[in-house]
């Protein structure tokens, strides 16, 4: 870890009680849901974190209790730091609370979330899908969403694929 | 036009109205520039001065759909996208053909996922394919000239019984 990265890591442990991995100089601290906006604040304002690089979750599917971990990734750009914050979310109605206050750019990041993810986010000021259509259902970043949307045509399926497939009418 | 020469220097030549309104399609049909991704920088290339389409009666390509009659559908179609395409496939007014370009147009080319249509197919109806990641410009102008043959084997009739 480094030198300067040290005090930082060591006041959040102590004031939200969390826990850290290191893995080849990056940092990851674990902290609760309920804790994150006071974690963003402090960091941004007393450490001087000002830039929120990254705002995206994993999916840890078949492991349901935590199945996701949303992760904030924050840097510091005049001390050359950078920090992340993961956040270990349930898989059955994944809530987490919104960091537009904190960061503006964490708008369209939670939008991203719940169209990919469909982790619910509270308090958010503009709640609607931003990479796929509206009427899209189903989160497709999710680990049991399928991965192709149609079978490789090879001239023994050719035909039952061109049955199933919806050609436009003129 | 062999009767000319039978005829002389008279100046007459005499064909069919479906031939003569063929002909005229084929001779100034104006693209719609519908390029989307990579496939765009071949059309622009092929639309340019090394690889003319002038040569070929499509001296410049409208934007407005109201103003052309084949659309060349140059890049991926997106599931957000496919709406727009369809929109302005319908303002285009009759009669109209539409060039598939490039693999992910006819086919969905590399990807195979979650947001792109598996052939522009599923939104428009599409009369020539042209493959190719990207075509090259004499890949893209040997797709119109295959447009231009369909147009001049076209007949009333089949007008006829497509507005019935």
């Amino acid at each position: 870890m480094d030198k300067k990265l040290e005090p930082i890591v060591k006041a959040v442990q102590d004031k939200f009680s969390a826990t850290y991995e290191e893995f080849r100089d990056e940092v990851h601290l674990f902290l609760k849901p309920e804790q994150i906006i006071e974690a963003l604040f402090l960091l941004r304002d007393e450490y001087n974190f000002e830039l929120l690089s990254a705002l995206t979750a994993t999916d840890y599917w078949p492991q349901t209790t935590p199945r996701f971990h949303v992760i904030y990734q924050l840097t510091s750009l005049e001390k050359n730091l950078s920090v992340q914050i993961r956040v270990p979310v349930n898989g059955d109605s994944p809530k987490v609370p919104t960091a537009t206050g904190v960061y503006g750019v964490a708008n369209w990041r939670e939008r991203e979330l719940l169209d990919m993810f469909g982790i619910e986010v509270e308090g958010h000021p503009d709640p609607r899908r931003i990479l796929m259509p509206e009427d899209h259902e189903g989160h497709p970043l999710r680990k049991d969403y399928p991965l192709g949307y149609e079978e490789p045509q090879f001239t023994f399926n050719f035909d039952e694929i061109d049955l199933r497939k919806p050609y436009a009418k003129e | 036009m062999g009767v000319e020469q039978k005829l002389g220097n008279m100046g007459v030549v005499t064909t069919t109205l479906e031939g003569m309104v063929n002909w005229s399609r084929t001779n100034a049909m104006w693209p719609m520039l519908f390029g989307l991704a990579c496939c765009a920088i071949e059309m622009m290339s092929a639309q340019a001065s090394d690889y003319d389409m002038s040569r070929f009666g499509m001296e410049l390509m409208r934007a407005s759909p109201r103003q052309s009659d084949l659309m060349i559908v140059a890049g991926r179609v997106s599931k957000k996208m496919g709406p727009v395409l369809r929109r302005l496939y319908d303002q285009m007014p009759e009669p109209k053909w539409v060039i598939a370009m490039g693999d992910c147009a006819s086919c969905g080319g590399v990807f195979n996922n979650y947001a792109i249509y598996q052939g522009v197919d599923e939104v428009v109806p599409v009369d020539v394919y042209v493959a190719g990641c990207p075509p090259r410009p004499e890949a893209l102008i040997h797709g119109v000239m295959t447009v231009y043959e369909k147009v001049k084997g076209e007949s009333f009739k089949q007008y006829a019984e497509k507005y019935k």
